[in-house]
């Protein structure tokens, strides 16, 4: 590996890294979609920031450039508050009209070679470590490497330090209020570092893919974990696993690296989905069997105990009656008697009609009771 | 003016009007729908999902026809929608999360696919990062008649099914409950939203194709309260932003359209926001105004006695901000609450209103006498 | 003699949330032409209970026959339904006649559009509920009395022979509880059937001839005055003491 290689990957893991501490907090908050909005007006920000600080990734111009995140959101609460449009549509009304503003603006008053309509949406790892870092006639690398290791130390910092703020206002606004954490300033304070990430990591992957390495590693780390700390070094971990497979990925097919990471998030996040121990679709499908079969054994016993008044041979106690009574098939019925008879919860008073024992008795009765 | 007759006789600008407006038409009047379900941003997502279909459609059949183009969005399009309907429903993922992860990640891929395509020998690729920002002028006549063709299809099954479309949006359970198919029904929404989706790819591009959905709906709706209405509205709206769009992008060829039909469209709806028949905020504000009249000190001695039963035991008073909830909306009590002091009938401690002894006898007999 | 079969007989009904039981083995028997309540606590599954026969849930088991047959798309159709009133958009753009006339869409296929017929019943239905002046309303301009009577006239247009009502009195106030309570009884003097959940105890024997007394499992069902008992009533609600503190019997009308 090269050393500039060496550079774009340590750069593209470090947008990671600096992307999944506010989109973990995001993805908590159910503000995926908010983060989309924030993600495209940024650029409307960054071209306004331009024109006054012509200074690109001058720290100035990253935090001008970030208020449009908050000015994106305040415009998404006012629409909401009108009580005219609902929030969806205030975030689907409120970013493509500051976005399209940006874009014009590109296309009318610029022609500097960073804000290209290229860089617009995919931005460019490659090409952004070549903007050196050089201090007294002395290069000390990308750029880029630094502002995004100076922004993921600023997000990891603020999270470790107002940890205890965030977990109350995401969970329980209300006590937060009443322990004095305002909930408002929690949700701007992560509004602005969503921001001044995403203006930050424009250079780098583009105003949109963004978004995608905010949301998509704390997602996948939500379908693996309920522990709030594993839960966000997890997202953590995903986010640069991710950046050094689509590293590997966009060397090899020679293609965007912002691209790749977003292909093995993807890929990461579809086999999380359907693998994943406790969240996972499969997992998900054999609980749910099991569940009913075991289900179906408790409904036995409760249909049995329901109907013992009516002396122990009706209908509803006939075992070939299962199935238009609780209109299950004749295998399942058959499996679900068995199951209830070999745990001793039900016995045959001869061989067609069905009773229960006195555990099964028990059982019915609790089960009725609670 | 002559150079505008000039522009209108043009025969590929005439096109390109024409095209883009009516994207503008479909988009308004199934938006209509997508907004009132409250599906605004599925069409965000399904729009930037769009990408990566359109460049595998290219590489397999080498050719940039926007019809073959459009079957490959609507592919990773409804692909995307799967995606996010399985992640809502069986895990414990929340929604916005699942649209978040397809959105980004079926974009993402697309920005992967036609970096890979930059670098083939074909040079036919190019100008397909234009879709992501859309350039009308590319449009000619045989697009044109493409879009009209599936706008129709939308159009036309949009009219055949408005009645069963109009009670699965109102209410979903009802509609089952009297024997229509809401399943499939829905996913039938969704097909139709893809389909109008695709038609904007080429001349509003994949990131802004969504408000050309929410848009004209979110404006139609604050001028009636009709369904009907409603859709003819935001067609309108739709139709009249993307002719414009068209039109100012044409004459310079650095100006992408997508923008513009954008900003055209994001003023139509601030306007109906302020003026809107009825739901207007400028008419808000001064039925507001009107009724905002001085409350009557006895309603306010009321309220308080109300307040102080409520809150029986706890001797602190209320503030102004809670005696003016407890009047009414809007009333003014400041006025009311000092002529009640005066009277020696209530008392103010740091800014919290209370009665006095004899205040809370007053109160008391108020009561009665308004019952009695 | 041939006997009538049942407006409405559910056989072993389970309905659960994944594991966790929502409705419990319940078998009810609707006879045809009576107005029955469904009582019980919160949780105690009533709406479940309309839901899983209108087939808006899955049963875990059980079977539900309207009318001696099983219940079906086709069957359902035969059931008026009057839901929960919050579980619409009442923001949605549409006017009072609309919602009602949404009773009749299922009429007829892809091509058939209203005609005077349709029409017509809209109109009758919604003078039977006093809601004739507001027909041109907008739904948002409604109070919540109104928007339950614009419910109950959307049941009536869909001209059934068994309504099933989720408490259709919430957020009514009395006159108009009044009104529709005369409603239901001419339902009934037509021969129709309703089973409707309903909150207030005191009111339950004066509005109603028939009782299901309902928590997860079916306590009791039958005619209000054998099944409405203190003894069902207080295995039904247990120790959460319900608002009768006389005995019903003395407030029944």
């Amino acid at each position: 590996m090269s050393s500039l290689e060496f550079e774009i990957l340590a750069t593209a893991m470090t947008v990671s890294a600096a992307c999944a501490v506010p989109g973990a907090y995001l993805v908590l908050r159910q503000m995926s979609m908010v983060a989309d909005a924030i993600s495209h007006t940024v650029l409307l920000g960054i071209v306004l920031a331009f024109l006054v600080v012509p200074l690109y990734g001058h720290p100035l111009m990253v935090f001008g450039a970030s208020m449009m995140g908050v000015v994106t959101v305040l415009g998404i609460d006012l629409l909401k508050r009108t009580g005219l449009v609902r929030e969806d549509a205030a975030i689907g009304i409120t970013f493509p009209a500051l976005f399209s503003l940006g874009v014009l603006l590109i296309s009318l008053l610029t022609r500097d070679a960073h804000l290209d309509e290229h860089m617009v949406f995919q931005g460019d790892l490659v090409y952004s470590v070549f903007q050196r870092l050089e201090l007294a006639g002395r290069g000390y690398g990308p750029m880029t490497l630094w502002k995004m290791a100076g922004i993921f130390l600023l997000n990891g910092a603020l999270a470790l330090r107002f940890h205890r703020e965030l977990k109350i206002a995401t969970f329980d606004p209300v006590l937060a209020a009443t322990l004095g954490i305002s909930p408002s300033l929690v949700h701007f304070g992560l509004v602005l570092m969503t921001s001044v990430t995403a203006v930050g990591a424009f250079d780098s992957v583009g105003s949109i893919l963004v978004i995608g390495f905010m949301v998509v590693p704390p997602v996948t780390a939500r379908l693996l974990t309920d522990s709030l700390a594993r839960y966000l070094g997890l997202s953590l971990l995903l986010g640069c696993a991710s950046a050094l497979g689509g590293f590997w990925i966009a060397r090899t097919v020679n293609g965007s690296v912002g691209g790749s990471i977003s292909l093995v998030m993807g890929a990461m996040f579809v086999v999380v989905l359907l693998a994943s121990p406790r969240r996972g679709l499969v997992a998900d499908w054999h609980r749910r069997r099991r569940q009913r079969v075991e289900f179906a054994v408790r409904m036995l016993v409760i249909h049995l105990f329901q109907h013992r008044a009516l002396g122990q041979r009706t209908e509803e106690n006939h075992a070939g009656h299962l199935e238009a009574h609780l209109g299950w098939s004749a295998e399942f019925s058959r499996r679900i008697t068995e199951l209830a008879e070999a745990r001793g919860l039900i016995r045959r008073v001869d061989t067609h009609w069905l009773g229960l024992t006195s555990v099964g008795e028990r059982q019915a009765e609790q089960a009725l009771a609670g | 003016m002559e150079t505008f007759l000039q522009f209108l006789n043009d025969y590929t600008l005439r096109n390109v009007l024409l095209g883009t407006a009516w994207i503008g038409v479909v988009g308004g009047s199934l938006g209509t729908f997508a907004f009132l379900r409250r599906q605004s941003l599925l069409g965000d997502v399904i729009s930037h999902a769009t990408l990566p279909g359109v460049v595998l459609a290219f590489l397999a059949w080498q050719r940039r026809d926007i019809g073959v183009l459009m079957v490959g969005a609507a592919g990773t399009g409804l692909l995307a929608t799967a995606l996010i309907q399985v992640v809502d429903t069986r895990t414990n993922i929340k929604r916005d999360g699942a649209m978040g992860v397809a959105l980004a990640v079926f974009f993402g891929v697309g920005v992967l696919l036609l970096s890979m395509i930059q670098n083939l020998p074909t040079a036919s690729q190019a100008g397909l990062d234009k879709f992501i920002f859309g350039q009308a002028a590319a449009l000619v006549q045989s697009d044109v008649t493409v879009l009209l063709v599936v706008g129709g299809v939308v159009l036309v099954v949009l009219l055949l099914l408005w009645r069963e479309l109009k009670i699965i949006t109102f209410d979903p359970d009802f509609a089952r409950a009297t024997g229509f198919r809401v399943t499939i029904l829905e996913g039938g929404i969704v097909t139709l939203i893809v389909g109008t989706t695709v038609m904007g790819l080429q001349t509003v591009g994949v990131i802004l194709m969504s408000a050309m959905l929410i848009a004209p709906a979110a404006a139609a709706r604050q001028w009636t309260d009709r369904l009907s209405i409603m859709v003819l509205i935001a067609a309108v709206v739709g139709g009249a932003s993307g002719a414009a769009g068209a039109a100012v992008s044409a004459f310079g060829p650095q100006i992408p359209t997508g923008p513009v039909v954008v900003l055209v469209l994001t003023a139509l709806v601030l306007v109906s926001l302020f003026l809107g028949r009825k739901r207007g905020l400028v008419w808000h504000w001064r039925r507001q105004r009107r009724s905002r009249k001085l409350a009557d000190p006895n309603t306010v001695l009321g309220a308080l006695g109300a307040l102080e039963s409520a809150h029986a035991g706890t001797v602190r008073g209320h503030p102004k901000a809670v005696v003016r909830m407890a009047v009414g909306q809007s009333a003014q009590v400041g006025q009311a609450l000092a002529a009640l002091r005066k009277a020696g009938l209530a008392d103010e401690h740091d800014g919290d209103w209370s009665l006095t002894e004899r205040g809370r006898s007053e109160a008391v007999r108020l009561a009665r006498d308004q019952r009695g | 003699m041939q006997t009538m079969p049942p407006a409405l007989e559910v056989n072993d009904l389970t309905v659960a949330y994944r594991d966790k039981p929502v409705l419990w083995d319940v078998d009810l028997q609707v006879p045809t032409g009576v107005l029955m309540a469904v009582v019980g606590p919160n949780g105690a599954g009533k709406t479940t209970l309309i839901k899983a026969v209108m087939g808006l849930m899955q049963p875990a088991a059980g079977s539900v026959q309207v009318f001696g047959e099983p219940a079906g798309r086709q069957q359902v159709r035969r059931i008026g339904y009057v839901p929960q009133r919050t579980s619409v958009d009442w923001d949605f753009p549409t006017s009072v006649r609309d919602v009602v006339a949404m009773g009749r869409y299922n009429r007829g296929g892809l091509w058939r559009r209203a005609d005077r017929r349709d029409a017509e019943r809209v109109a009758r239905a919604l003078a039977t509920v006093d809601m004739e002046d507001l027909a041109d309303r907008q739904i948002s301009e409604l109070s919540g009395g109104q928007q339950q009577r614009v419910f109950l006239a959307r049941a009536l247009v869909q001209d059934s022979d068994l309504y099933l009502m989720d408490e259709p009195f919430q957020g009514v106030d009395a006159v108009t509880e009044q009104s529709m309570v005369a409603v239901l009884r001419r339902l009934q003097e037509q021969g129709r059937t309703v089973l409707a959940v309903h909150h207030d105890l005191r009111t339950a024997p004066a509005y109603f001839d028939w009782v299901a007394l309902l928590n997860v499992r079916l306590i009791a069902s039958g005619p209000m005055a054998t099944a409405f008992s203190e003894c069902n009533l207080r295995e039904t609600f247990g120790g959460s003491a319900p608002e009768w503190t006389t005995p019903p019997a003395t407030t029944a009308a």
